[in-house]
């Protein structure tokens, strides 16, 4: 067992854990835009840790540049659909009113549409 | 002890596809279920790439390198379907 193969099993591991977290992201963030940042950022670097492990115990240097450009594409994609996806999502209303903004009523007798959001409930 | 990690990392992230199939199913808007598409484009990638170094097949890396070029077009095709009655507010 030589120090090359135990750092390629710790990269493989450690990018294993961040598709995980993009995973649990996925599933317990409350809306589709954090849900979006926790997916592409996490599993572009699990991509990235998981490219890097093969990489490690390659001789020939051009199957690590075959591994960096897929890399590189797998980032490139991600920034594009997630740009894609959170545009046609803010386009279709599902989009909250921001912390920084008044909610869209007027205080007192406010009893807003959109109260699912926590600037809206804390004025009531 | 690599011929042991590889397969177990594989196990794993497909363990991670198969979880994510519950945002799939939970919804509850489109968007969200392309989330799980772009989940399951980069995980398919990671699993190639696992495969092609456990069963020393370097063509599965061209699989992986064809699999990530197409994986922006779902997004764009999804960008331009018009939007239905189950997403407005």
């Amino acid at each position: 067992m030589n120090p090359q193969e135990v750092i390629a099993s710790l990269l493989l591991l450690s990018g294993c854990l961040f598709f995980i977290a993009g995973t649990i992201g996925l599933l317990r963030f409350p809306d589709v835009f954090s849900r979006l940042h926790a997916l592409t950022k996490a599993d572009n670097l699990g991509l990235f840790l998981i490219c890097a492990g093969p990489a490690m115990r390659r001789e020939p240097l051009c199957s690590a540049g075959l591994l960096l450009i897929v890399w590189m594409l797998g980032l490139l994609a991600a920034t594009v659909s997630c740009h894609l996806i959170a545009r046609r999502a803010v386009r279709s209303g599902q989009m909250e009113p921001r912390a920084s903004e008044p909610p869209a009523c007027v205080p007192r007798t406010c009893v807003p549409r959109t109260c699912a959001s926590r600037t809206c409930a804390s004025r009531t | 002890m690599m011929s042991l990690i590889l397969p177990t990392t594989a196990l794993l992230l497909l363990l991670n596809l198969a979880v994510g199939l519950i945002r799939v199913s939970r919804g509850p808007t489109p968007a969200d279920r392309m989330l799980a598409a772009l989940l399951f484009g980069t995980t398919t990638v990671a699993v190639l790439l696992l495969l092609a170094e456990w069963m020393a097949l370097p063509a599965l890396r061209d699989v992986a390198l064809l699999f990530v070029m197409l994986a922006a077009i779902i997004s764009v095709a999804f960008a331009g379907m018009p939007t239905t009655d189950e997403e407005e507010p």
